[in-house]
C-alpha cells in the first residue's frame, strides 16, 4: 500500500467518522425516537399546536356553505336519511313516554345526536362491523332493524333477540353486524379492535362507537394504542356530546379534546360538525376507504349536543340550563337544518313532513301495542347461555326452581311468561 | 308552516317533558320483593333524631366529615352535583370544588387517586357509581389498596382511603346495575368490606370506616337509598366494623343475610312464627371481611340449624366461606346440613329477576326443610 493510498483510506476513514460523528449529533438514534435535539429548554403546550378544526358542509340554517363539497348521494339515499333521522325523533319521543308511564323500565334518547348516527351509517356497508355504547339507536335504525325489534327489546319479551336479559336499549342483530351493547362503559373499543385485527384479510372495516367521557376509560388507551400498533381497520367514532351523565366536558379532558389524541397515538384524525349529517357522511366515508386500503385506524371525533336527558334516569335540570338545551334545540338541530337542505333542493315539503310524522307515530305505536301484548321468554331461559352447554350445576338449580314454583309458582309472576 | 309548528311544538315537548299521548294505560309499577322494616329504637344513640331515608343519611355523614376533617375530599363520577344516588347532594356546594369534585370518566383513576391522596394524608373517599362498574379497579384495589401496608412492612399505607358504592337488586337493573361483588373483595387479605341494611347503619358504618386505620369498601344496596327510612341520630357516631347484629332473637333456627336480604329473611322469621310456631334468629352479617365468626357460631350452635341468603350467586358466594366456617366450628351442634339460598349461579338477568333472587319464598321452603330435616 502507498503513501497516497493509506493516507487516501485514512482521510476516507476520518470522513466517514465525521459523518457518523454529525448524523449522531443532530439525528438521535433513541430507538422510536423521529426528532432532532434542541438546545432550547422549552415547554410544549396545548397551544404549540393549532387546534384541529371541525370539518362541515353545512351552515346552521342548514345552507351549502361551498357547494363544491356537497357529497355525490342519490335522492334515495338523501331521504332515507333524513326519514330515518326523523323516524329516531319520533320513536324516541314515544319509548320515552312509555317509560315514564310505566311500560318499560328504562329508557335513552339519541335528541341532538342524530346526524353523527345517520350520516356515519350511510357511509359504511352492512357487511361492517359495528360495536356501539348505547346511544346509536339510529345507526341500528339506518341498518333495517324495524321498530318492532327496538321495542321487543325494551320489553324484553319473546321476540327480543337478547332474551330479556338486559335493560332496554341494550339491542343487537347478528344479521345487521352489530355487536350487542353493553353497560360497561369503554370495553368495546379494545373488542373492536380485535375485530378489526381479525378481518384484516378482507375489506371490511370496524367501527366503534363512544362517548367523550369513555374516552377517559384505560380501555380507550389500549385500544388506541393497539389499533396503531397492530394495525387495524377501525374506525374509533366518538360522539362528542358535551357531558357525561352531568359531567361537562370541561371535567372531563384538557388539551385537544379526543381529537388531539389520534395525532400522538399515531391515528389518523378527522374532527367534524356533528351536527351536520352530510359532514359526518363524508368523514366516515374518508375513514372507511383509508382504513380498509390501508389497514391503519382512523380516529373522528364529531362534536354534537346531548339535547335530551342522560336517560329516563336523569333529571338534567339540576346541572345545566335550560336555555342552554333549547338554544341547541332552536339554532342548530340536526334534523331541522337537514330538512332545510333538503327542501331547498326541491326535495322535501310540508306535506312530506307531515305525512312522515303521522307514519311514524302510527307505526311505533302499533309496534308498542304489539310488543306489550306477546308474553316474556319462558322464565327456565334464565339459566341458558351462561355456557354453550349448561353445566350440571346449573341444571340443578334450574330444576331446583322448578320445584319451588310447583309449591309457591303462585308467588311469582309466571302467567307473563 | 303547519308542520314546522308541529315540529317546534314535538321538540320542546320532548324538552319540557309534556304531551302524554298515550292515554289509556295503566301505570304499571315494578314491585320489590321485600318489605323494608326499619332498625328498632335502641340501636343507637341518645341526642336529637330526623327522619332520613339511607342516601339522607349517608349525605349526613359525609357533610360531618367535611365538616370535622379539613383532610376530607370527596370524589368519582358525577359526584359534583351531587351524584346519581343523591348522596353527595349540596356537598361542593357547602365545601367547594376542591373538597367535592368530578373525576373523568375511570375507574381505575378514581382508587389509584384515591389511594395516592390517602398516601399523602387525605381523607380519601371514593364513589364508584354502580359496583358493577368497580372493575376496571380490581388492580388498583386487589394489587394495591389491600396490600399497600403489607408489602411495605408498614411503611406505607392507605387506610384512610374508603369507597363508597351501590350494589344489589333494584328491580329492572339486569346485568350491570344489579351485582352484589362483595364476594371478590372478601378473597381479598387487606380489604375490609361491610354493607349497611339500612339508614342508621349506613350513616354509622360510613364514619366507622371513614375512621378506620385501613382501607374500606361499602357495598350500599342502592334499593334501599329511597325505599329505607328510619329516625337516624343527627350527631356524629361510629358502628363497629366486624361486628354481626341479631335482630330477632330465636332458638329454633339461624338465619343469616345482609343488607337488602335481611328484610328479606326478618319477612321469613315472621312467616315462620306465626304459621309454623318456630322461632328463627335473624343476624344481619354486617361485615362481609373481617367476619364476625363468633356471634355466627354462637347462634348456630343454640339453634342447630342455619340458613345463609345473599342475592350474588351461589358458587364462591360469602355463604360458602360462612357455611365452611360453621360446619368446622359447630358440626357436632348441627342437626342439618347448612342451607345457601342465593341468586342462581347467571348473570343477573334483567325480567327474570323475581326467579332469580332469593326470595322470601325460596328461603322460606328451604327453612322448612332445615326444620323437617
Ligand atoms: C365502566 C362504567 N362506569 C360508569 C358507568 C355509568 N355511566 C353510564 S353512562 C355514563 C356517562 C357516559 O358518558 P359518555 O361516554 O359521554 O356518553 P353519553 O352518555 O354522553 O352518550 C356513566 C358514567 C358505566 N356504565 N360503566
Ligand atoms: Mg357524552
Amino acid at each position: 500500500m502507498g503513501l497516497n493510498r493509506s493516507l487516501r483510506f485514512a482521510f476516507n476513514i476520518s470522513k466517514s467518522w465525521i459523518q457518523i460523528y454529525k448524523t449522531y449529533s443532530t439525528c438521535p438514534k433513541f430507538p422510536g425516537a423521529k426528532t432532532t435535539f434542541t438546545n432550547q429548554l422549552q415547554f410544549t403546550e396545548t397551544s404549540s399546536y393549532a387546534p384541529i378544526p371541525i370539518f362541515r358542509i353545512l351552515g346552521p340554517k342548514g345552507e351549502l356553505l361551498n357547494s363544491s363539497d356537497e357529497p355525490k348521494l342519490s335522492e334515495e339515499i338523501l331521504l332515507k336519511m333524513y326519514k330515518d333521522m326523523t323516524v329516531l325523533n319520533v320513536m324516541d319521543k314515544i319509548l320515552y313516554e312509555s317509560q315514564r308511564q310505566g311500560r318499560i323500565s328504562f329508557y335513552m334518547t339519541s335528541y341532538g345526536e342524530e346526524a353523527t348516527h345517520i350520516g356515519s351509517a350511510a357511509a359504511l356497508d352492512l357487511d361492517d362491523l359495528v360495536y356501539g355504547q348505547y346511544r346509536e339507536a339510529g345507526v341500528l335504525m339506518y341498518r333495517g332493524f324495524t321498530l318492532q325489534q327496538f321495542v321487543d327489546q325494551c320489553y324484553g319479551n319473546i321476540d327480543d333477540k337478547g332474551r330479556g336479559r338486559q335493560m332496554p336499549v341494550h339491542y343487537g342483530s347478528k344479521d345487521l353486524n352489530y355487536v350487542t351493547i353493553s353497560s360497561p362503559l369503554g370495553t368495546q373499543l379494545p373488542q373492536a379492535v380485535g375485530s378489526a385485527y381479525a378481518l384484516k384479510d378482507t375489506n371490511r372495516v370496524v367501527i366503534c362507537y363512544f362517548g367523550e367521557g369513555s374516552a377517559s376509560e384505560g380501555d380507550a388507551h389500549a385500544a388506541f394504542n393497539f389499533s396503531a400498533t397492530l394495525g387495524c381497520p377501525v374506525i374509533f367514532f366518538c360522539r362528542n356530546n358535551g357531558y357525561a351523565i352531568s359531567t361537562p366536558v370541561e371535567e372531563q379532558y384538557r388539551g385537544d379534546g379526543i381529537a388531539g389524541k389520534g395525532p400522538s397515538y399515531g391515528i389518523n384524525t378527522l374532527r367534524v360538525d356533528g351536527n351536520d349529517v352530510l359532514a359526518v357522511y363524508e368523514a366516515t366515508k374518508l375513514a372507511k376507504d383509508f382504513a380498509s386500503k390501508e389497514k391503519k385506524p382512523v380516529l373522528i371525533e364529531a362534536l354534537t349536543y346531548r339535547v335530551g336527558d342522560h336517560s329516563t334516569s336523569d333529571d338534567s335540570s339540576s346541572y345545566r340550563p335550560k336555555e342552554e338545551v333549547s338554544d341547541w334545540l332552536n339554532n342548530d338541530y340536526p334534523t331541522k337544518k337537514f330538512r332545510h337542505y333538503l327542501e331547498s333542493r326541491g326535495l322535501w315539503n310540508e306535506e312530506h313532513e307531515e305525512q312522515l310524522l303521522a307514519q311514524a307515530n302510527k307505526g311505533i305505536l302499533a309496534a308498542l301495542s304489539n310488543g306489550e301484548k306477546k308474553k316474556k321468554p319462558k322464565w327456565t331461559e334464565m339459566y341458558e347461555d351462561v355456557y354453550k352447554f349448561m353445566p350440571l350445576h346449573i341444571k340443578k338449580q334450574q330444576d331446583a326452581m322448578k320445584d319451588h314454583l310447583k309449591k309457591y309458582g303462585k308467588y311469582y309472576p309466571i302467567d307473563s311468561f | 308552516m303547519a308542520s314546522s309548528r308541529l315540529r317546534t311544538q314535538f321538540f320542546s315537548d320532548v324538552i319540557f317533558n309534556r304531551g302524554i299521548f298515550l292515554s289509556e294505560v295503566q301505570l304499571r309499577r315494578y314491585s320489590s320483593h321485600f318489605v323494608y322494616t326499619a332498625d328498632s329504637e335502641k340501636t343507637t344513640s341518645n341526642g336529637t333524631k330526623s327522619k332520613m331515608n339511607m342516601f339522607q343519611a349517608i349525605n349526613n355523614a359525609l357533610d360531618i366529615i367535611l365538616k370535622s376533617d379539613s383532610k376530607a375530599i370527596i370524589f368519582g363520577e358525577d359526584v359534583g352535583f351531587g351524584g346519581v344516588f343523591r348522596c353527595t347532594l349540596d356537598l361542593q356546594k357547602r365545601y367547594g370544588k376542591h373538597r367535592v369534585f368530578n373525576t373523568p370518566l375511570c375507574e381505575q383513576g378514581i382508587i389509584g387517586f384515591g389511594i395516592g391522596a390517602a398516601v399523602a394524608g387525605s381523607t380519601a373517599i371514593a364513589e364508584i357509581q354502580f359496583a358493577d362498574y368497580i372493575f376496571p379497579a380490581f388492580d388498583q384495589l386487589v394489587n394495591e389498596a389491600a396490600k399497600y401496608r403489607y408489602r411495605s412492612g408498614n411503611l406505607f399505607d392507605c387506610g384512610k382511603l374508603t369507597i363508597r358504592t351501590p350494589c344489589g337488586a333494584v328491580g329492572h337493573g339486569g346485568l350491570y346495575h344489579s351485582q352484589s361483588p362483595e364476594a371478590y373483595f372478601a378473597h381479598t387479605p387487606g380489604l375490609k368490606v361491610v354493607v349497611p341494611r339500612g339508614p342508621i347503619k349506613a350513616k354509622g358504618l360510613l364514619l366507622g370506616c371513614i375512621r378506620d386505620p385501613d382501607p374500606c369498601l361499602i357495598l350500599e344496596p342502592k334499593v334501599l337509598y329511597r325505599a329505607a327510612v328510619e329516625q337516624v341520630p343527627e350527631a356524629d357516631f361510629q358502628l363497629p366494623l366486624g361486628k354481626a347484629d341479631i335482630l330477632i332473637e330465636g332458638t329454633d333456627i339461624t338465619l343469616i343475610g345482609w343488607g337488602t336480604q335481611v328484610h328479606v329473611l326478618k319477612e321469613v322469621a315472621t312467616v315462620l312464627k306465626d304459621s309454623y310456631k318456630v322461632t328463627a334468629e335473624v343476624i344481619d352479617l354486617v361485615t362481609i371481611l373481617p367476619w364476625d365468626v363468633t356471634t355466627i357460631c354462637k347462634s348456630v350452635c343454640k339453634t342447630g340449624r342455619v340458613l345463609v341468603a345473599h342475592e350474588a350467586p351461589m358458587t364462591s358466594g360469602f355463604g360458602a366461606e360462612i357455611a365452611a366456617t360453621i360446619q368446622e366450628n359447630c358440626f357436632l351442634n348441627l342437626h342439618a346440613p347448612v342451607a345457601r339460598v342465593t341468586g342462581a349461579d347467571t348473570p343477573f338477568p334483567c325480567i327474570f329477576e323475581p326467579f332469580y333472587l332469593p326470595t322470601k319464598w325460596r328461603c322460606l321452603e328451604e327453612a322448612l326443610k332445615l326444620l323437617d330435616y
